[in-house]
């Protein structure tokens, strides 16, 4: 067997799950530590939730194990695994009222005082008052956290959830990323999600593991990942894909490979202007110019080849301004501590 | 604007017109021929015969309803009909629930396309045929030969009606979605609790439409009894000999108003259930 840290509230060792011929996982191994809030981020078709669908018991792995505080579970059915699961579409009880769903684990596992934890849950997760109701009479927020409290007061060593806020519309669901941080610091339970969506995963998450494919392309710190991308595709994935690659990385940087940088990092500039010993620039063509209210992205053509996307807060000028840069030309400057190279 | 262009957009700003017109066949169909025979039914039931002539006399009486209460040989065969039916209900529930349950949640979409079409296929097949198949089957010198009898006409009952208590079952779990299943897993509930207090009370309005089918064409039913019952006789048997062989119309139709009560009875209790807006 594998010597494994105590402290790892979920661990994969070669997971593998084929649906027919197609590999939905390729060999997964990730160690999730205890009272982590970890993210497994990955575009749809990756196999981030049939990994959480392993994890849960849903599924039974083609190959390798799951481990969960260090005693496997690779066989056990979703009853007999300490972790309770957040569904993409809540997989609220209809024909329950909001009290019941919330005891429903309790109830089923004999707990003395289930009324009172039901109710305490129900109040930290701010729907006090609304335990008669049926879940059809709650908005899609209210419901969210009902699948929450439902789960959380079964006190799970690993809490999964499974694109928790995608059903929610933006506002709400900026509002659930903040409140739902804040529950996982307050019970300490370790919070395992899967989503599609970088900024969530960057915003929420202690570590992200970035999936492709059935791998994982990248496990580190929002920073990390984002800085710092492994691969070409994390770079693509999280954030906006800026790469300089080929001749024109020859050109401009003075060495072959591929460079990620992150639009934000760019500084555009009159195209005689000079730039400092360390930095590096790039002469090119605006091609496109984005308004989008705080800052305006710009699509510029280099002329060594290739293209990159400048992110530039609005601070001092107005959308007048910016429009009028279409087709202008430009030079791009950048700190060379921000120039990544992608193995 | 050429006449059919006028017309169609009439009837694309007269949404009720358009509906009316749609409706209209289908409403003259239930009115005229399904309420208007109904009608006529009860109506035929307050006249009575001429005992000497055997002609219609179209006068009021309570007399065709009085026999029926007061005649003890009428009151057996119409509980006796109530039971076969709900015997037939009972028997058919037990074995398309699970088959139901296969079908929605455990078979791949391939194989539950298969299901589908196998379930439906005895019902292509002539009710008679099918009768007269299990008469062969049940016949003393036949492959069971379990004799004729009550018994046997539930089991036939039942193996005909069968496929209408699976389909209202099979959409019913079709369209209980998966991860409810899951979630009652994933908060410590085994097979059967998940199954007593998510599936069944989630299934059950579907449960009670099924029923609805099984229940009511058992009821009504006087072919199969005749042909694999023995000497037994149900509710229909006693409709069918008094309008062929007793040449008694009104007290036929009386008769026949008992099943339609009933009926209305069961409607009545399980429209709680919200049943009937799973048919």
């Amino acid at each position: 067997m594998f010597p494994f840290m105590p402290d790892h509230a979920v661990s994969l060792r070669g997971l593998r799950k084929s649906f027919g011929s197609v590999e939905a996982v390729a060999g997964v191994d990730l160690d999730i530590a205890d009272g982590e809030f970890f993210a497994m981020l990955g575009p749809s078709g990756s196999g981030k939730t049939t990994v959480l669908r392993m994890i849960a018991g849903f599924e039974s792995p083609t190959e390798g194990s799951v481990l969960l505080g260090g005693r496997e579970v690779t066989r056990l059915a979703p009853f007999e695994r300490d972790v309770n699961t957040v569904f993409q579409d809540y997989a609220l009880f209809p024909h329950m009222s909001v009290l019941e769903n919330v005891e429903y684990g309790l109830r089923v596992k004999k707990i003395p005082k289930r009324r009172e934890k039901a109710l305490e849950a129900l109040e930290s997760v701010r729907l006090a008052g609304m335990e008669k109701r049926r879940p059809g009479q709650l908005s899609g927020g209210q419901r969210q956290r009902v699948a929450l409290a439902r789960a959380l007061v079964n006190r799970p060593r690993v809490l999964l959830l499974d694109e928790p806020l995608g059903a929610l519309d933006l506002k709400l669901r900026e509002e659930m990323q903040v409140e739902l941080k804040a529950i996982q610091r307050e019970v300490g339970i370790t919070f395992l999600f899967v989503t599609h969506d970088q900024e969530e995963a960057l915003t929420m998450s202690d570590r992200v593991a970035v999936f492709n494919q059935g791998r994982v392309e990248q496990v580190g710190s929002p920073s990390e990942v984002y800085e710092r991308p492994a691969s070409v595709f994390v770079a693509g994935f999280v954030g906006t894909s800026n790469l300089i690659s080929g001749e024109a990385s020859t050109a401009v940087i003075g060495r072959e490979g591929t460079f990620s940088i992150r639009p934000e990092k760019l500084r555009l500039l009159g195209e005689a202007e000079e730039v400092p010993d360390d930095q590096h620039s790039a002469t090119g063509t605006v091609s496109e110019v984005v308004y989008a209210g705080p800052a305006t992205r710009f699509v510029v053509d280099l002329d060594a080849g290739g293209r990159l996307i400048a992110l530039q807060q609005n601070q001092q000028t107005s959308s007048m301004d910016v429009l009028g840069l279409r087709g202008s030309r430009v030079r791009l400057a950048w700190q060379r501590r921000h120039e990544f190279e992608i193995a | 604007m050429s006449l059919k262009r006028s017309a169609a957009a009439t009837l694309h700003r007269h949404g009720r017109l358009r509906l009316s017109l749609l409706l209209s066949a289908p409403l003259a169909w239930l009115g005229i021929a399904y309420l208007g025979s109904l009608a006529a039914l009860f109506v035929t039931a307050f006249w009575t015969t001429d005992s000497f002539t055997g002609d219609l006399v179209k006068a009021f009486t309570w007399d065709n309803f009085r026999d029926l209460v007061t005649i003890d040989v009428y009151r057996t065969v119409a509980l006796r009909s109530v039971w076969v039916a709900a015997a037939v209900t009972v028997i058919d529930l037990i074995i398309a629930f699970p088959m139901a349950f296969a079908m929605a949640k455990l078979a791949s979409p391939r194989a539950q396309r298969w299901l589908v079409i196998l379930v439906l296929t005895p019902l292509w097949a002539s009710y008679l045929v099918k009768a007269y198949a299990w008469r062969v089957l049940l016949s003393s010198d036949g492959l069971l030969g379990w004799g004729y009898g009550l018994g046997a006409t539930v089991l036939t009952l039942s193996y005909l009606w069968l496929p209408y208590m699976i389909l209202p079952i099979y959409a019913g779990l079709e369209r209980l979605p998966d991860s409810l299943l899951e979630a009652a897993g994933d908060l410590g509930a085994r097979g059967w609790r998940t199954f007593r207090t998510v599936v069944w009370p989630l299934a059950f309005p579907a449960v009670v439409a099924g029923s609805i089918f099984t229940f009511s064409l058992s009821l009504g039913d006087y072919i199969t009894v005749k042909i694999v019952g023995g000497k037994s006789q149900l509710i229909g048997n006693v409709v069918y000999d008094n309008i062929g062989a007793a040449n008694n119309l009104p007290f036929a139709a009386a008769v026949a108003t008992v099943p339609v009560i009933v009926m209305l009875l069961y409607l009545t209790a399980v429209r709680r259930t919200g049943a009937l807006e799973n048919l």
